[in-house]
């Protein structure tokens, strides 16, 4: 069988996966010598975080959000943690399983592998940017050919289909079955994910 | 007591059709929300401490250095010094953090001193568990045919003489490793006291059951517990229970007063949240020329963790029961994480270990081994030899088996490719399960339902809202179905396919009920008497005559100032029309085997399904395609790997443990089998039969391609080239 192909290539520098490595995207870089202070500002959470934490400000789902993290926030908690976006899920740390993919500057990315503070300035699309009051076409057909069990790697499997028919808008079947293999489901959806994708690439 | 019924086949207006989920679109983008997503002001982030070494005692604790890791607010220690750890991944202590990170950070900071002590987790290796008196007391089961015999001495002789007098005798091992859940969600929950009360968030397959565990530990009354579990990411089988990390994190929001977030992380997950027993197996199979199993022999092991167990002996031979038969079964101890039940327990490694044998006589005498199958239904153990016939001529048709069909081995080469057929059999209960409901009809129209059942992504909530609907002539949309909470009346846990089968049972009583009530208002109106009405296209009508109707609305409107509120209560056992249990099914698998690389590949396969009364087509083709692919996962896929000398689990990351993607599962037929007879007995449920024989099947499709048994699985290549060697 073919390697599984990445949709979503995680790593970019070798400094960030250094830091990451070994201890779940925690680790010793940060300085955490001063006081703990306020973090989370948003959604009206208000978690005493370790010291380190500053405010950022993150372009998520086309409004710009401040959101206070430390260096060693990945993406993920501070979406899920910091704006309560908790659609793109952890699974596996290392990205693996793709359940965190969301879009930054419109490519597939998992944020589990992604630091907060190195998204300062790009364009960060989430699952939920694709609901709303007309989901998109992918979020339909992904409801109309259930394509989803228990749903926890459907949020990242739709962005990555999305992501995915971006580039390859008239994408075969068979390109489908070949360029799908960053996202792990459990349940066992991929058929059902197969059919959405083929009909959403027939449709448009 | 009013006759519950289903509408006669073919005249109902939802069920037995498809219907997207009633939360299909929260899912798809991203609002569902589960325990994991539960984010709370001020909560507090915990993580567990656990123990690297499969077998030790520890020595000492030293919290100190975690204690003052920034951000930490508390670290709570479960063992204490001299206790004896048996498996990886047990928990040692509990340390709760203001943030997720700061907790991952101050677990490393604990210090455990450990005494190691012996360790084994080679299941696969029976001489080497006798070697290190790791082995159980032997179980037997023996039936033969000749009712004179009296002691095991002369049953085994008699087994010994009927191998003899065989045409022939197939002998072989065969064997499916370990594999865990995986579920995508670690086990886990989000706890909250609000006074004296506790709201537990729990990734749970079971609201109603699991109030109870985190009351009587927590020494408060189960008035005092709200479990809630709107989603879940995954159970199959391994989320049951509050556990021992649901009730600490419990434990520390009480003292702290503050939420608390305890997810297992990955490892943990995968170490001690789950796995299914391993099963292996020696036999020797008596045959006669057509085939037939006059005589079966079998020795058996496998590991559940430290307790032992393994696989049940009442699987092997699976579905097939001859009338000779000697079962030997071994249990093997290991230094590995706790067993939980797995989808269909038993039946998978059952169906691997043995329809793999049957498919070894075909290939032996060298016919087909549909034949094979065919010509052994006679032996079925659950009376269903008719319903596999019709299923077996299915499939065979949908797979195309008389053009593919080649003797084992015998088949073209392309290349370093060969093809090759295998199909396998299973058989599962199901059923209903304990339901009670509570439904409202409320004056201006509004329907509701509340159970305190939950839905693991087989489509539950769809299934209550479609039988009231059904029931009262209304849309899917009309009805609010309300669970995933224990303060809704109590149903029972989402296992062994008894969750449809409870739901609907309980579901359809109180909307029969209720609808008696209705139609006795509805009768005064329009003049007539209840037994003339039915509901229909959001109206009570005169049975037939829509011009003698009152619309749903104004129906309600006859109830007066309050709900009407009727209860539905199953007890599974009880006299019923609506559900029973049962099921057969018939899988076939097409594959292709590179003869240099070892790969298989997955070309075909088909699988037809018995359930019963279908409520959900949409969701009910879901779960088998689901099924398949977790079968597909087993058979070639996944595997619990322990390292011998670390008794570590060395694949314990989803990067490491090998599970298909969404290209490797090739076309899957699904044909759902519904004639008049499976309609009639009700829902049965099918979470469980389908996910049963892929790995047989598969395996004998390879084996059938190659001319090669892969003796244990899953397939992976280096298997499959050592079987061709």
């Amino acid at each position: 069988m073919r390697d599984h192909e990445r949709t979503s290539p995680p790593r970019s520098g070798s400094s960030r996966r250094a830091f990451l490595k070994g201890s779940g995207a925690v680790a010793a870089a940060t300085a955490l010598s001063t006081a703990p202070q306020q973090v989370f500002g948003q959604g009206g959470n208000t978690a005493v975080l370790a010291a380190g934490s500053k405010s950022i400000e993150l372009n998520v789902n086309g409004a710009s959000k401040m959101v206070k993290v430390e260096n060693r926030t990945t993406l993920l908690d501070a979406l899920r943690y910091g704006l309560d976006l908790t659609g793109a899920k952890p699974v596996t740390s290392d990205g693996s399983s793709g359940a965190s993919t969301v879009l930054v500057d419109g490519k597939p990315m998992t944020a589990s592998t992604m630091l907060a503070v190195e998204c300062v300035g790009k364009k960060i699309e989430t699952v939920e940017s694709l609901g709303g009051d007309k989901p998109d076409a992918v979020c339909q057909a992904f409801v109309k050919h259930d394509a989803m069990q228990c749903g926890f790697c459907t949020p990242g499997f739709v962005v990555a289909v999305r992501a995915f028919l971006n580039k390859n808008p008239q994408a075969t079947e068979q390109q489908i079955r070949e360029g799908l293999n960053g996202n792990l489901c459990r349940c066992g959806t991929y058929a059902n994910v197969i059919q959405a994708a083929v009909a959403v690439a027939k449709g448009g | 007591m009013a006759n519950y019924n289903w509408p006669k086949q073919g005249t109902a207006s939802l069920i037995g059709k498809s219907h997207t989920r009633l939360d299909g679109m929260m899912k798809a983008t991203g609002a569902a929300k589960y325990a994991y997503d539960i984010v709370r002001p001020n909560m507090l982030y915990a993580h567990v401490v656990t123990c690297d070494i499969p077998h030790a005692k520890i020595t000492t604790i030293d919290t100190a250095a975690a204690e003052k890791v920034a951000g930490v607010v508390t670290v709570k220690v479960l063992k204490k010094t001299g206790d004896e750890i048996r498996w990886a991944g047990d928990i040692v202590a509990v340390v709760a953090a203001e943030s997720d990170a700061a907790a991952a950070e101050a677990l490393k900071a604990v210090k455990i001193g450990y005494e190691k002590l012996d360790i084994f987790v080679d299941d696969e290796n029976l001489d080497a568990a006798k070697e290190a008196m790791r082995t159980g007391t032997v179980g037997r089961n023996v039936q033969v045919e000749d009712d004179s015999i009296e002691d095991e001495a002369q049953e085994d002789a008699e087994i010994e003489k009927l191998l003899k007098a065989s045409h022939k005798v197939i002998s072989g091992t065969y064997g499916i490793q370990a594999i865990t859940h995986c579920c995508l969600e670690t086990h886990g929950s989000t706890c909250e006291w609000e006074g004296n009360h506790l709201t537990a968030h729990l990734s749970t397959q079971n609201v109603s059951g699991t109030k109870t565990q985190f009351s009587g530990p927590l020494k408060i009354t189960a008035d005092e517990v709200t479990v809630h579990c709107d989603f879940i990411g995954g159970g199959f089988g391994s989320k049951f229970a509050a556990d021992q990390w649901g009730v600490v994190a419990a434990e520390i929001a009480r003292e702290t007063k503050r939420p608390v977030k305890l997810m297992l992380d990955r490892r943990t997950e995968q170490e001690i949240a789950g796995s299914r027993p391993s099963g292996f197996l020696t036999a020797r199979v008596g045959v006669d020329e057509r085939g037939v199993v006059k005589v079966w022999d079998s020795t058996q092991w496998g590991t559940s963790g430290v307790t032992g167990g393994g696989v049940a002996q009442t699987v092997v031979p699976y579905v097939f029961d001859p009338k000779n038969r000697r079962r030997l079964a071994i249990p093997v101890s290991t230094n590995t994480g706790p067993n939980r039940a797995w989808r269909a327990p038993n039946h998978p490694q059952g169906c691997a270990m043995t329809h793999t044998t049957y498919d070894d006589i075909a290939r032996a005498l060298g016919i087909s081994s549909l034949d094979v199958f065919m010509r052994n239904l006679s032996s079925v153990s659950n009376g269903k030899a008719e319903v596999y016939a019709d299923q077996l001529k299915i499939a065979a048709e949908l797979i195309g088996w008389k053009d593919k069909w080649h003797a084992h081995g015998k088949g073209d080469k392309k290349g370093s490719v060969v093809t090759g057929l295998g199909l396998g059999l299973h058989t599962w209960g199901g059923g209903g399960h304990n339901s009670r409901c509570s439904l409202k009809v409320h004056p201006d129209g509004g329907v509701e339902i509340s159970l305190g059942s939950q839905d693991l992504g087989t489509g539950t909530r769809t299934v209550i809202g479609l039988v009231v609907a059904e029931t009262f002539g209304l849309p899917l949309s009309a009805v609010k179905v309300n669970i995933g909470s224990s303060d809704y009346p109590e149903s029972g846990p989402s296992g062994g396919s008894t969750t449809v089968g409870g739901v609907s049972e309980s579901s359809r009583r109180a909307s029969q009920d209720a609808l008696a009530q209705i139609f006795e208002k509805a009768a005064k109106k329009l003049n007539t008497t209840a037994d003339k009405l039915e509901a229909k296209n959001g109206r009570i009508q005169v049975a037939g005559s829509a011009d003698q109707s009152v619309s749903w609305k104004e129906a309600c409107s006859l109830l007066g100032m309050s709900a009407l509120e009727t209860i539905g209560d199953f007890k599974r056992g009880g006299q019923t029309n609506l559900s029973s249990s049962g099921v057969a099914g018939v899988q076939m698998a097409e594959v292709a085997v590179d003869l240099e690389t070892g790969v298989v590949k997955m070309l075909k396969f088909v699988a037809v399904q018995d359930m019963g009364l279908i409520i959900n087509r949409l969701c009910a083709e879901s779960q088998i395609y689901g099924s398949v692919i977790m079968g597909i996962a087993s058979a070639l896929f996944e595997e619990r790997i322990m390292d011998a000398q670390t008794g570590r689990f060395v694949n314990a990351e989803l990067s490491d443990y090998k599970l298909p993607r969404l290209g490797d599962v090739g076309d899957i037929v699904i044909h759902l089998y519904e004639p008049a007879s499976e309609y009639s007995r009700g829902v049965v449920g099918l979470g469980e039969p389908p996910v049963i024989a892929p790995a047989a099947a598969i395996a004998n499709a390879v084996c059938n391609a190659t001319g090669s048994r892969v003796p244990v699985l899953p397939m992976t290549p280096a298997r499959v080239l050592g079987a061709l060697k």
